[in-house]
């Protein structure tokens, strides 16, 4: 197939304008006769749910949670961007758009991106509208802070719960939807296969997690928002119920699968502490703008952080980058904690850890101004380590943290399967290689709220969409292959816990599909992957609870998923043999180290394509277009 | 520093609920949990003994957890008597093992109440805060048309202590806590919250009502002013957000 963007043939500033004209239009009184099946009550699902049923559409939602309220996006901590210029500090609509382009190594469509600059002030609108508390200065109106390395200060934030302002404000939204009677909410349900009718999407296949019971959902379109897939890597800040399973099961039934290998390592985590470590907590970015980042010059220095005289540090990211300092992207704050650690400098216990040092900051401003600014952070780090932030530097190390690669959409956020939108994380749509901090709020929030209201409609307006019903075989066989798949996964009836080989496929990850990435170790991947696999479908033991609620058969299922992805993502990470953004491929760097991409030969969005059990994944290419910005090699010196 | 402490791992005994659904009878089950470090979280301890668990074929201890940092809401349960466990402003999933000593006998139990029937295990059913919320914890605008967000200033002031009430995780230990298992503080934490801020006027007197109202419905208790509820908050919600609520709903049915 032939992938098209079905970008409008306008000229970028004026593009959504117009598409929003051109589309067509669904009849008022005929909206509530679609049923709508939002996946997901994060910010994308529940912005997406909340307006298509305030539209009159008649909606059917669902999430994994016992309540929409608890989706992952409730953990994001730092913040969320608009090009609003309330600071009047030289931002707009095209640098935002710029920013963005370029942070994510110019491996993103133009006209996604402009577009979702445009919406960002809108967001900002409605969630003043909604009753979320952003921080104020005093004069009462909106403060903002700069933010992961913009040279403008466009984030908006919430104290350090920005995601959790937002996703209660869309939440809030979606409640009164379902006091409407036009939402209804499914929570505790998990889906787990798409269902197609006359090759559109149709209807979703769940398993309602308290009674085990598999349950048919038709509709006239299914609207996927169900995050990223962080976790393939076991450990990772991601929510522990975050996974791929949605995401799969629809690339599975045609939806192509694009850019797997782009996974952002985010520089601020508390490092791990031991193998019962069960998750990453993320240390909000924003503490680099007064932390500074250093490792001793020594190797093996294991004095106390303030024995260690100035002049035996090395303030890495100050000297190698002057002009953005601590504050350089993500990528490039990680890959160099990385390689400080990997010539044996790193600290604490294990080694994989650097500092992140506020005594200057503290001598500058007073402790109270920094306890204002981080206290809840210097708070949560002093609970899991047991140490005062206040008196001694902090110790970080990167963790995954975000997947820009996610189901292919078009323009109108369609993927390859009709019908099929994919919203938020689950797709990959504005972040390219990179993801800029406080940009996934922003885009979850523009694909739910402004984005999928106007070209669902599109969609709708123009298929023919006869009636369909959970009786009709095609939900019948959905559902007989998921029982089958579950009573396979219970009969197992081996050695090793869902979290073992979860844990084994993470390691596997990590090594050789992490921060850096060479022939040999993806090679090596893609050897150890499919032999874990093997061992999962032989030696699995799980709980053979069936009738009510089993969280390890729920576990095991989607750590069979994350071990088809993860293969996936080390092909991806193998073809892609140039260096962009959070894929770092040691073969392909400057003189000076850092990233090297190849416009000549990688200029384009990977989308993978599901051939069959037997056979290896299909890849095709759509090539991106930069009509309106000047490809440049990324330089943050 | 972390290299300097001595790597401790303890011994403890643990006395947890067991139900295995909702019409079922629970009990309290003895588990031992061995050579538990003290870096680890209460769940990564509960992760432990599953494992084992697990491992010699009986069924796993079941709880809800999922962002593990403190904000979803999604953990809770009743450690010795006390929801969330021993530590302050803590939610369970932060909660770490070195707030226990060797040779401890934990009691592990569902946050309870006749609002949140159990579900299995430690795992309950807190769908009744959602209904709350539906009857009335919103501010009715729909999707674009809105204002510009500077276009209204709010005095900081308030817009601080909006934000204190909306840090409420909707985690149930409020309920728990209470002798009288009242959702006063969670339901006025969201009224506080709406009532602070100039978008929240319109509807003001109306949410207050439809929430309390349905409150009630779900039977939930009265609130005595005990104060059990601020203690065990993990977000450290005022109990003066109650006292709001309760002039809220007198001007609204008054008037
Ligand atoms: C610790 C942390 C901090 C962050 N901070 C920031 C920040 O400051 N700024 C920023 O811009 N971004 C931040 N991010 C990234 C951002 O939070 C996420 O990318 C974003 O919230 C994802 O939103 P979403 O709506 O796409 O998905 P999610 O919020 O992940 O929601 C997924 C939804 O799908 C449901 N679901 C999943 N699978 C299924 C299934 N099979 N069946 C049914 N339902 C399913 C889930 O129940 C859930 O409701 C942060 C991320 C982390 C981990
Ligand atoms: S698991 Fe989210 S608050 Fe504890």
């Amino acid at each position: 197939m032939k992938l098209d963007s079905r970008e409008p043939n306008y000229p970028l500033s004026e593009m959504w304008d117009k598409h929003r004209f051109d589309v067509k239009l669904v009849n008022p009184a005929n909206k509530r006769k679609y049923t709508i099946l939002v996946v997901g009550t994060g910010l994308a699902g529940a912005s997406a749910g909340a307006s298509l049923a305030a539209l009159g559409y008649n909606v059917k939602s669902f999430c994994i949670q016992d309540s929409a309220r608890r989706a992952h996006s409730i953990a994001a901590q730092g913040g969320i961007n608009a090009a609003k210029n309330y600071p009047n500090d030289g931002d707009n609509v095209w640098r935002l758009f710029y920013d963005t382009i370029k942070g994510g190594d110019f491996r993103s469509r133009e006209s996604n991106v402009y577009r979702l600059a445009q919406i960002s002030t809108s967001i900002i609108d409605q969630c003043v509208a909604q009753g979320v508390p952003f921080a104020r200065d005093y004069g009462g109106l909106l403060d903002n802070r700069s933010f992961g390395g913009a040279q403008v200060s466009r984030t908006f934030y919430a104290r350090g719960q920005t995601g959790q302002q937002l996703l209660l404000g869309a939440y809030s939204a979606l409640m009164r939807q379902v006091n409407k009677g036009n939402v209804d909410l499914l929570t505790r349900r998990e889906m787990l296969d798409l269902v197609l009718i006359d090759g559109k999407a149709r209807g979703i296949t769940v398993r309602n997690l308290v009674s085990g019971e598999i349950e048919s959902h038709a509709g006239d379109a299914v609207v996927l928002a169900t995050g990223g897939y962080g976790n393939v890597f076991f450990l990772s800040t991601n929510a522990v119920n975050s996974n791929a399973t949605a995401a799969w099961r629809c690339y599975k039934k045609g939806a192509y699968f694009a850019n797997p290998c782009y996974t952002q390592i985010h520089p601020t985590c508390i490092p791990v502490s031991g193998d019962h470590q069960s998750k990453l907590t993320l240390m909000s970015e924003s503490l680099r703008n007064d932390g500074r980042v250093w490792v001793p010059k020594k190797k093996g220095d294991n004095r106390k952080p303030n024995q260690i005289p100035e002049d035996e540090r090395s303030y890495y990211l100050e000297e190698k980058y002057p002009s953005f300092g601590n504050l350089v992207p993500r990528d490039i704050a990680s890959r160099n904690a990385k390689e400080v650690c990997d010539e044996g400098r790193g600290v604490g216990a294990s080694g994989l850890a650097v500092y992140l040092d506020f005594a200057d900051a503290i001598k500058r401003l007073g402790e109270t101004t920094i306890k204002e600014k981080y206290g809840n952070l210097f708070d949560m780090y002093e609970r899991i380590k047991d140490e005062n932030p206040y008196k001694s530097a902090m110790t970080i190390y990167p963790a995954v943290h975000y997947t820009m690669g996610g189901l292919w959409v078009d323009y109108n956020l369609m993927s390859t399967i009709p019908g099929l939108h994919v919203l938020g994380e689950a797709n990959f749509s504005d972040h390219g290689a990179n993801r800029l901090g406080a940009s996934a709020l922003m885009q979850g929030l523009a694909d739910g709220y402004f984005v999928i209201p106007y070209t669902l409609g599109h969609y709708l307006a123009q298929t023919d969409l006869p009636p369909v019903d959970i009786n009709q075989s095609e939900f019948k066989e959905s559902e007989d292959a998921v029982n089958k798949r579950i009573t396979k996964l219970l009969s197992i009836n081996g050695n090793k816990t869902p979290r073992e080989i979860h844990r084994e496929l993470g390691k596997i990850m990590w090594d050789y599909v992490g921060m850096a990435r060479n022939e040999e170790g993806l090679k090596k991947a893609l050897e150890e992957i499919p032999k874990l696999r093997e061992e999962f479908w032989n030696n699995l033991n799980i709980p053979t609870t069936v009738g009510d609620l089993n969280k390890n058969l729920e576990f095991a299922g989607r750590v069979a998923d994350f071990l088809e992805l993860g293969e996936l993502m080390a092909r991806d990470s193998l073809e892609r043999s140039e260096s962009c953004g959070g894929h770092f491929r040691e073969e392909s760097r400057t003189d000076e180290g850092e990233a090297k991409r190849n416009d000549d030969e990688f200029s384009y969005v990977s989308a993978w394509e599901y051939t069959g059990e037997e056979s290896a994944a299909k890849l095709n290419k759509e090539e991106l277009v930069f009509n309106n910005v000047k490809l440049s090699q990324r330089s943050y010196k | 520093m972390s290299e300097e402490k001595t790597e401790k791992n303890i011994n403890l005994t643990l006395l947890v609920w067991r139900q295995p659904n909702a019409e079922a009878k629970g009990t309290m089950q003895t588990y031992a949990a061995e050579n538990i470090s003290t870096d680890m979280s209460f769940l990564e301890m509960l992760d432990v003994v599953n494992e084992g668990l697990i491992k010699s074929s009986a069924d796993p201890i079941e709880f809800d957890s999922d962002c593990r940092e403190g904000i979803c809401g999604t953990c809770g349960v009743v450690i010795n008597g006390q929801a969330h466990g021993p530590q302050r402003a803590t939610t369970v999933c932060q909660l770490h093992m070195r707030n226990f000593k060797n040779g401890d006998k934990i009691y592990i139990e569902p946050l309870r109440s006749k609002a949140f029937p159990v579900v299995k295990d430690l795992v309950i059913d807190r769908s009744a805060f959602d209904r709350i919320i539906t009857a009335g914890g919103f501010i009715s605008v729909n999707t674009g048309g809105t204002p510009d967000a500077n276009s209204i200033p709010i005095p900081k002031a308030n817009s601080d202590m909006a934000m204190d009430a909306a840090a409420c995780i909707g985690c149930g230990a409020c309920v728990a806590a209470c002798p009288n298992a009242s959702a006063s503080l969670f339901t006025s934490a969201k009224i506080s919250h709406l009532a602070l801020l100039p978008q929240g006027q319109v509807e003001r007197k109306q949410r207050a009502q439809s929430m309390v109202d349905q409150m009630d419905k779900e039977g939930f208790g009265d609130c005595s002013n005990v104060g059990e509820c601020e203690a065990a908050c993990p977000k450290e919600i005022s109990i003066s957000n109650i006292a709001r609520m309760k002039r809220e709903y007198i001007k609204a049915v008054l008037s």
